[in-house]
Parts: C-alpha cells; sequence; structure tokens
C-alpha cells in the first residue's frame, strides 16, 4: 500500500511526468532521456530510480545498453487511485437522490 | 454496477470535476442544496447556518454521539441563482487545505431527470491530490484500524 502512494508522489512532479510522457513512445537509455532536458544528468537520473522504485519504469538490459520501459499496468493503479474518492461521492449522490424521491412522494 | 457518478482530475492541474444525472426534477435536485433539513439527511452533517443566497454563507458540522467535532466546514455564496447555478467556496476546519472555490450547475434533461456538474478549483495541483487522495487514505487507515482490532483480540 506505501507503495502505491510513492506512485502518487512520483507523478506529482513535472520533470518526472515529462519522462514518463516520453517514455510512453518508445524505450530510451538514461543518456538519451536526459537529452530531453537541461537538468543535469544526474538529476534525471534521481528523477528515473524514483520512477522505476515505484514500477512507472522498468529497466532492461539490450546488449550493453540500459534500456527503460514504461509500465502501463502501474498508470492504471493510478486511475483507480481517484475511485475512492468517486465511490464517495457516488454514495453520497445516491442518498441525495433517495431522500428527495422519498421527499417527492410525501408531497 | 452502473456508474452514474463521474469524477475527472486531470494530471498536473488544480481542479476536479464531478458530474452526476439524477432521477429528479432539477428543482427537487436544486432544493436538496439550498435546505437545511435536506441537507442533513443526505450529508449527514448539522447545518448550523446556511444562507442561500448571493452574498450569504454557511456552517456545516459534524459530531460522534460522544460530541466530539469530527468535520467542521464553511464558506460564502458568492452566487445563487434559483435552478441553476451556485458558486461558493468552501473549507474544511483543521484540515490545512485552505479554501476551495466550487461551481454548481443545474441542468434539467428530459422530464423528471437532472445533472449537476461541479467544479472545485484548489490552490494548487498539490492541494488538489491531496483531496483526492483524502478517501483513499481514509480507506487505508480504516483497513489498518481494522487489522489492528483483530490483532488486538488475539492478543
Amino acid at each position: 500500500m506505501d507503495l502505491r502512494r510513492d506512485v502518487f508522489q512520483a507523478i506529482a512532479d513535472p520533470t518526472r511526468r515529462a519522462i514518463l510522457t516520453l517514455l510512453a513512445a518508445h524505450a530510451m537509455t538514461p543518456g538519451a532521456i536526459a537529452a530531453n532536458f537541461d537538468s543535469s544528468r544526474q538529476t534525471i537520473s534521481k528523477h528515473i530510480q524514483i520512477l522505476t522504485e515505484c514500477g512507472l519504469l522498468k529497466q532492461e538490459q539490450n546488449g550493453r545498453e540500459n534500456y527503460y520501459h514504461f509500465n502501463p499496468k502501474k498508470m492504471k493503479e493510478i486511475a483507480d487511485f481517484i475511485e475512492p474518492f468517486r465511490n464517495m461521492w457516488d454514495d453520497r449522490f445516491n442518498r441525495l437522490e433517495a431522500v428527495m424521491k422519498h421527499y417527492k412522494t410525501k408531497k | 454496477m452502473e456508474r452514474k457518478t463521474k469524477v475527472h482530475a486531470e494530471d498536473g492541474k488544480q481542479d476536479i470535476l464531478i458530474t452526476r444525472e439524477f432521477e429528479l426534477p432539477v428543482e427537487l435536485l436544486f432544493k436538496a442544496y439550498t435546505n437545511p433539513d435536506i441537507i442533513t439527511q443526505w450529508m449527514g452533517t448539522k447545518v448550523l447556518k446556511l444562507e442561500s443566497r448571493r452574498h450569504g454563507g454557511y456552517e456545516f458540522e459534524t459530531a460522534d454521539p460522544q460530541g466530539n467535532i469530527l468535520f467542521k466546514a464553511h464558506g460564502t455564496i458568492h452566487d445563487l441563482i434559483p435552478g441553476k447555478k451556485i458558486i461558493r467556496t468552501f473549507e474544511m476546519a483543521n484540515a490545512g487545505f485552505d479554501a476551495q472555490i466550487e461551481f454548481l450547475e443545474f441542468e434539467s434533461l428530459m422530464p423528471g431527470t437532472s445533472k449537476l456538474t461541479i467544479q472545485m478549483i484548489f490552490r494548487s495541483p498539490e492541494l488538489r491530490d491531496a483531496q483526492l487522495k483524502l478517501p483513499f487514505a481514509y480507506g487505508i487507515n480504516m483497513a489498518h484500524d481494522r487489522l489492528q482490532q483483530i490483532a488486538n483480540q488475539l492478543k
């Protein structure tokens, strides 16, 4: 469960979101990713590390090169994140509807 | 299960869009937001104050049976057009979320059905995400508390 919270924190950062967008298109090496940003290679590598730790990126060795892939399954979990929020409102509105239907028949 | 309530929250933005269709005429839907007794029935909170008019305000409070305050919120009503629109602020006391602005739009669909669209705007994307995560975090805590209870019983 802690992992899921980390995922949410991971995508709160704009640079990390930009990295995910890049990798959604195709797998890339850390150097190729860093070339897209003004930040130092070290900074980008830290971002990649965070994204990998929470499962949003997957690492794959291809010969001597390290490639990073985007993990769509993990993104699905983020989509599910708002489900409890939606449920809360759905319950609330179901009650509203029930109360008002009763109100209507009472009148 | 039917998904009547839709929530839309785009990444990196600071608002939440909630839409819901009701099997109610728009007048009754609007009444559910402007009548204190009815609000208490569906929101489950006590209405301390409600001035349903332009430049009005409201105050809600929920306490447990022992009288401990669990939830307290207040806001001002910027504008109110009967059967159509409410623009208001909302702030939960001691929650650290700051105030948010809410646009509530009421629409009549077919006879006897209506639609409510709520746009909530927060001070920052971070505060919006925190708000969005709240029921999720609450769910984790509830599950954790239940586990704790079970663990305590086993002791």
